[in-house]
């Protein structure tokens, strides 16, 4: 008995190493980059590298946020994600409501497509969309690439709020207007605040998505004062090489934002996509 | 029903959606109560915007694509906004040039390996996070958000710095670990060692939603079916294979079509890494199709690589969604 007991310490003990192997493997890369972005120039020049930023220094940072462009970059990527985070969480809410409280024709159909589309590979349609904003006169404006990001973050948008929408009783409207309530203020009162999480949620993953993106803002942004930030960090290298340090720091600047709200949400972002999957 | 005498503001569009689609009874008995019209009009008016939106960037531009890849489009016809119609030619020379197979079977090979590893560790890790104790399970998940939040550029960014030829850390450790002496290795002179690494930044950016997901799943299977199986003397691998594997298949189904598409389509990882100037034996098809739009100002052939990569795509998107719609979700 007690052997079997210590077998299986052992071998949670066992599981538990190898747990902390798979950590280490997988946050190296994020850590390196942060370590890398403190370290002082010839530290990080080396051919025998020190794993601690030891002495510790800004001078990355205050490198990377001097360059040219990043400050119109950041500008340019803030003005595009809030725009796209506010328009298609218009968008999104009122499609999602009309799927998840209306039975109507053409309803099914409309649901296959948002979900067909959302498969759409982006890499494919660059092609179209420059040519088509070309022929706009739309190119290197942040108008083009917003327009781009709606039509690709809407679909996923109108799926999980429809979740959300769909799980409030219909019920609860009814109750609130048995006590008075209108149709509207029922669902201004009642459907609304309860969807305030789907809301918050998929309003972090517009921002995460357009934020991220690369290639639409490389193709539609020609000119380096319009590029996202982003684009000016994909292009860092210089005839000379690349300037490691603040690379690194420009890098953990651009993550900064991304990973706060991440970790704020990222309970509502992970079921998604596969909601229900496993009531096969 | 409490009926809605007093919803007679011109906001009830949205007041409507008290009637769901839960209950058929529900719309049919309120019927009398609201001008028809309003009723049966306000779903497309609220579905509406999204609709345009999406056909507008989205649909269109399919459709665009696949007539442009039917025309020559060079730089003169970018000027004029106005192609020349040469029916398959653009096809024609896709199958007749050499190197267009060989993307194809690159970028074949290419997901066939991304995918394959991403979800069998995916699954590994998972199964261990079942496993290890409390605070390491916490160790474990809260490193994997740290890299699911890393953007995909700032993340190509910190591969190709970790691969440096002359100050990269994997020579270094290559070198002290005695693999071999990899002082001033230049990993991406050879593209076989090159795609390593890109498949490794791909896997590595993909698991944490690989595991995520399927240790979400793995919660759900019932632990008396894999109580009783154990107890029936099943090994671990047995009761994973036909205890799990099965519970778990529709997760399986469409982690493999979201991974197949986002691997099929790859291009930051390749072109970002290789400072936007990739020799052709690192094209997949998404790079190419850049290239011979927008390097080699082409977009006709541009655009007949894409409609090929968008139809190799739709096979998987097909088990996707009758993955989903047999789950019940369009209800």
């Amino acid at each position: 008995m007690a052997l079997t007991v210590r077998r299986r310490q052992a071998r949670r003990l066992g599981y538990d190493l190898v747990g902390v192997l798979a950590f280490a493997v997988m946050i190296f890369p994020v850590y390196w980059m942060v370590s890398t972005a403190f370290k002082p120039g010839r530290d990080i020049l080396r051919f025998d590298p020190k794993l601690l930023p030891s002495p510790f220094t800004l001078a990355n940072f205050a490198d990377a946020v001097a360059r040219p462009f990043f400050w119109t970059s950041v500008r340019s990527s803030l003005i595009v994600v809030l725009t796209v985070v506010v328009i298609s969480l218009l968008l999104a809410f009122a499609a999602a409501v009309g799927v998840a409280r209306f039975g109507f024709r053409g309803r099914r159909a409309f649901l296959v497509m948002i979900l067909v589309v959302q498969m759409v590979p982006l890499t494919a349609l660059v092609i179209p969309v420059f040519l088509l904003m070309d022929g706009l006169d739309a190119v290197d404006t942040l108008a083009s690439v917003i327009v781009t990001y709606l039509a690709f973050i809407v679909p996923f948008m109108v799926w999980t709020l429809r979740g959300f929408v769909a799980n409030i009783p219909v019920e609860l409207e009814e109750a609130a207007m048995i006590d008075g309530c209108t149709r509207a203020g029922a669902f201004m009162r009642v459907v609304f605040p309860l969807c305030a999480p789907g809301l918050v949620a998929t309003a972090i993953f517009a921002f995460i998505q357009s934020w991220n993106d690369y290639i639409v803002a490389y193709v539609l942004l020609r000119s380096p004062d319009h590029q996202t930030l982003t684009v000016w960090l994909a292009s860092f290298t210089t005839n000379r090489g690349t300037d490691w340090g603040p690379l690194m720091a420009g890098a953990t600047l651009t993550s900064v934002p991304v990973v706060t709200f991440f970790l704020l949400v990222q309970r509502y972002v992970t079921s998604g996509l596969t909601a229900g999957a496993v009531k096969g | 029903m409490c009926a809605v005498p007093t919803a007679t503001d011109e906001a009830a569009g949205s007041a409507a959606a008290a009637l769901g689609p839960r209950s058929g009874t529900l719309l049919t008995r309120s019927r009398p109560l609201r001008p028809r019209l309003v009723r049966s009009a306000a779903p497309y008016l609220l579905i509406a915007p999204a609709l345009v939106v999406i056909a507008a960037v989205m649909a269109y531009p399919m459709g665009f694509l696949a007539g442009l890849s039917l025309q020559n489009y060079g730089l003169p016809e970018l000027i004029a906004h106005q192609g020349v119609f040469v029916g398959a030619a653009n096809y024609v020379r896709l199958a007749t040039d050499p190197l267009f197979w060989q993307v194809v079977v690159r970028t074949v090979v290419f997901t066939v390996l991304t995918v394959a590893l991403s979800m069998a560790l995916g699954t590994a890790l998972a199964l261990l996070m079942e496993r290890v104790s409390g605070p390491i399970r916490l160790l474990l998940s809260g490193g994997l958000m740290f890299v699911w939040a890393t953007p995909v550029v700032v993340a190509i960014d910190i591969w190709q710095w970790m691969f440096d030829y002359e100050f990269g850390v994997a020579n270094w450790a290559l070198t002290r670990l005695h693999v071999g002496n990899f002082v001033h290795h230049n990993w991406f002179e050879n593209p076989l060692q090159g795609f390593g690494i890109i498949v490794a930044l791909v896997v590595w950016g993909a698991l944490p939603f690989l595991v995520i997901t399927v240790y979400a799943g793995l919660m759900q299977v019932p632990r008396e079916l894999v109580e009783a199986a154990t107890s029936d003397g099943a090994t671990a691998w047995q009761v994973f294979w036909q205890v799990t594997a099965p519970i778990l298949r529709p997760i399986f189904v469409i982690l493999l079509s979201l991974s197949t598409i986002w691997d099929f389509q790859a291009f930051n990882q390749v072109w970002i890494m290789l400072n936007a100037r990739p020799s052709s034996s690192y094209y997949v098809m998404g790079v190419y199709s850049y290239v011979e739009a927008f390097r080699v100002t082409q977009y006709g052939r541009g655009a007949a690589v894409s409609v090929v990569l968008v139809a190799i795509l739709m096979m998987a998107t097909f088990f996707y969604v009758r993955q989903m719609a047999r789950s019940g979700e369009l209800e």
